[in-house]
């Protein structure tokens, strides 16, 4: 209690959030146990392999796999720029950190996206749906990062599975919210006239709504892409390997040659996901027949 | 191309089925308190004072109206008059609030949705003002869209798509993208999509609306075209009254959520139910709208051929004219006989008019010529221009003055001239 507390303020009620927050928390280790053990396994099962995949080619192997889809995705100067940056960050001693970096955001932002688009199909069809999924979504997106490691610890301890799965709630609200926002979107005569024509909802769903608002979707899936890898850094500090325990050890030391050296490294990862996936949703004959119909408007 | 829908709205109803589409007392009422809105509107009250203080607007109040099969029926209202939302109730998209829609004998308004789809695929569809192709599919998918939503094998669908395509004249970019057309074509996709759905009745929001005018007369034509082949049944809404008029067997005027008048075009322009549907008739072209047989007068001096030159005479003596018109057996007009041949025939004592009637100094017409088109005709008719019935009785005759009147009358912008029109329409001729 401060000293300068009115004594108005005594009436208000103490809310034990915390302690009820905790407790639920304890409950939840207690008895779903198995079932975090299972989420555990899974996701160790898709980390490990692909991290020992790019960890075990060489990296020139990666640095042209990744200026070739450049190259397919955006044109030959994306691709120069792409063998450049990452043939920096192969010149550092960080490589293999950077490739576990990679494989986590990789599986964290997959299970995420496989979550939020659903979610946001049934955030955007169903208006309770709509009006429970919205608080929710603040709630996720405005809570500091690092809250989310604490539970984390407590479900599945220390490692790179609490790191992934902290990600991957972390950077689920924009793939909801995208999805959601671009059903919406969509031309109301031309989901009517799907509709006119007598098309159950389910094809008017696959076969008009979604291609329709491919677009803005693609743009979800390239901020949960960009917010995974900014949590998974974060995530160094629960032990998870990778970039984020470089940083999180440099910071300890005050080693600012190594600090920056991890610090380009996921400087260089960001820009070259964020280019690969903001163009990618344009290879979609849906999303560029859209563009293309904007551009003759 | 407007004389072929003029016999479409005659075709005889097929399956012996008076009327394609049955609205009766339909409302739609937005917002809560539905049901106390209804009441309060239905004993006629303007929507704005029926409403005072209720959560509610009413969109359509109380429309009733039977379309036929094979006709064009059109809806036409200001923006906010409700023909929008009342098109929607038509085939389900929109739920209405009370009252009916039987399309085809089958009431609409009680199906569940499984059945109201079947209905859309097999009975109704629809054609959009926006056009609301999909940018995503090419024209052919777009066209045969209706097909795939039925399930028909893929050979079968693009068959049928490209007749749809053929009919508009659009096979050659069939494998384009909506995009690459423009505003035109684009709703003649539109149009080949509903085609192709095989369906009797066809609805049409604005279709025409978004399109600049020249286009907008061409896909008109086109249309009417179609539907002199086709005979469809149209429900065509728009908020222009000249597309109303050149569209339309019939016209149903809609203000304020309800509909004020149902009559043809001509019945429109010449009997406005109320001020508001004569205002708005009031800059039509009437020249293309009116009939002769609405501006004719009855001819004065008809005689049988049979009749003397004494009886001629005397006819002429008291209308205080110099011609007569003659009429032969079953009343079939023959021509004229004018004063001089008349006088003629008596002093040479001729017992009938026969051998001086002359078919030359005058023009025939028949009824449902339009004023527009009377002009070169009154022009070389020596005497008023000879109104005839299909069995070429005459049923009335033209003077140039009267034509000229009707011409002044059609003209906008002049304040008294509804007045002079409603006189010229008082002395509608009856048949001889």
């Amino acid at each position: 209690m401060s000293l300068t507390q009115s004594p108005l303020d005594s009436w208000l009620p103490r809310v034990p959030l915390g302690a009820w927050t905790e407790a639920a928390v304890d409950w939840a280790t207690a008895s779903l146990g198995p079932f975090f053990d299972g989420v555990a396994t899974v996701v160790e099962t898709l980390v490990r392999p692909l991290d020992d995949l790019l960890t075990g080619v060489p990296a020139v192997v990666v640095v042209l796999v990744l200026a070739g889809l450049g190259w397919w995705l955006r044109g030959w100067k994306f691709a120069i720029g792409t063998a450049v940056g990452l043939g920096l960050v192969a010149g550092m001693p960080y490589w293999e950190e950077t490739m576990s970096t990679l494989a986590q955001v990789l599986v964290a932002s997959t299970l995420a996206l496989l979550m939020a688009i659903p979610l946001g199909v049934l955030v955007a069809e169903n208006r309770r749906a709509s009006a429970v999924a919205r608080p929710v979504l603040d709630l996720m997106q405005t809570m500091p990062a690092f809250v989310y490691l604490i539970p984390a610890i407590f479900f599945f301890g220390i490692g790179t599975v609490p790191g992934v799965l902290a990600t991957l709630v972390f950077s689920m609200p924009p793939g909801v919210r995208l999805t959601a926002l671009g059903l919406r979107q969509v031309d109301k005569e031309i989901v009517q006239a799907a509709e006119s024509f007598g098309a159950p909802p389910w094809m008017v769903l696959l076969r008009t709504k979604l291609p329709l608002a491919l677009p803005t979707i693609m743009t979800g899936v390239n901020q949960v892409i960009m917010l995974a890898l900014s949590m998974v850094v974060i995530a160094g500090m629960v032990g998870a390997g990778g970039l984020g325990k470089v940083i999180m050890f440099a910071l300890s030391q005050i080693e600012v040659g190594s600090g920056f050296e991890g610090g380009i490294a996921v400087v260089i990862l960001a820009v070259v996901l964020d280019r690969l996936t903001d163009s990618a949703g344009d290879r979609f004959p849906s999303a560029r027949a859209q563009r293309l119909a904007r551009e003759a408007a | 191309m407007a004389p072929a829908t003029r016999c479409a709205s005659r075709f005889p109803s097929r399956r012996g089925i008076v009327s394609a589409l049955t609205v009766q007392s339909l409302y739609k009422v937005f917002g809560s308190r539905a049901d106390e809105a209804v009441r309060r509107l239905a004993d006629g009250k303007p929507r704005a004072e029926a409403l005072a203080g209720l959560p509610a607007t009413a969109a359509v109040i109380d429309a009733n109206f039977e379309v036929r099969p094979g006709e064009i029926f059109v809806v036409m209202g200001l923006s906010g008059s409700g023909k929008s939302t009342l098109i929607r109730m038509l085939n389900g998209l929109l739920r209405p609030t009370r009252g009916s829609v039987r399309v085809d004998g089958v009431e609409l308004t009680t199906l569940k949705p499984a059945a109201l789809r079947k209905l859309r695929r097999e009975k109704i569809s629809m054609v959009f003002q926006h056009f609301a192709l999909m940018p995503h599919r090419t024209v052919l998918e777009n066209a045969g869209y209706a097909l795939e939503v039925a399930g028909l094998p893929k050979a079968e669908r693009r068959e049928r798509a490209m007749d749809a395509l053929r009919m508009v004249g659009l096979t050659e970019w069939a494998d384009n993208l909506p995009h690459d057309l423009s505003g035109g074509m684009r709703q003649r996709v539109g149009l080949a999509r509903a085609l192709a759905a095989g369906t009797e009745v066809l609805l049409m929001d604005e279709a025409f609306s978004a399109l600049d005018p020249l286009i907008r007369r061409e896909i008109q034509d086109q249309l009417l075209e179609l539907q002199a082949e086709l005979g469809k049944t149209i429900i065509f809404i728009t908020h222009d009254l000249n597309e109303a008029m050149r569209l339309g067997d019939r016209i149903a005027v809609m203000r304020d959520g309800r509909i004020v008048q149902i009559g043809t075009a001509e019945e429109i322009l010449t009997d406005p139910a109320n001020d508001y549907v004569a205002q708005f008739v009031a800059d039509v072209d009437r020249t293309r709208i009116l009939t002769a047989a609405s501006v004719m007068e009855k001819p004065q001096q008809v005689l049988d051929v049979n009749a003397g030159p004494r009886v001629a005479a005397k006819a002429l003596r008291e209308s205080q004219t110099s011609v007569v018109y003659v009429t032969g057996p079953m009343k079939r007009f023959l021509g004229t006989v004018t004063e001089d041949e008349v006088l003629r025939a008596l002093r040479e004592g001729r017992p009938h008019l026969d051998g001086f009637v002359s078919t030359e100094r005058v023009r025939t017409v028949t009824g449902d010529t339009s004023v527009a088109d009377l002009f070169a005709d009154c022009a070389e008719s020596q005497h008023p221009v000879a109104v005839l019935d299909e069995r070429d009785r005459l049923i009335g005759v033209i003077p140039r003055i009267t034509l000229l009147s009707a011409l002044a009358a059609a003209t906008p912008n002049e304040p008294t001239q509804g007045q002079d029109q409603v006189e010229l329409v008082g002395t509608k001729g009856e048949p001889a």
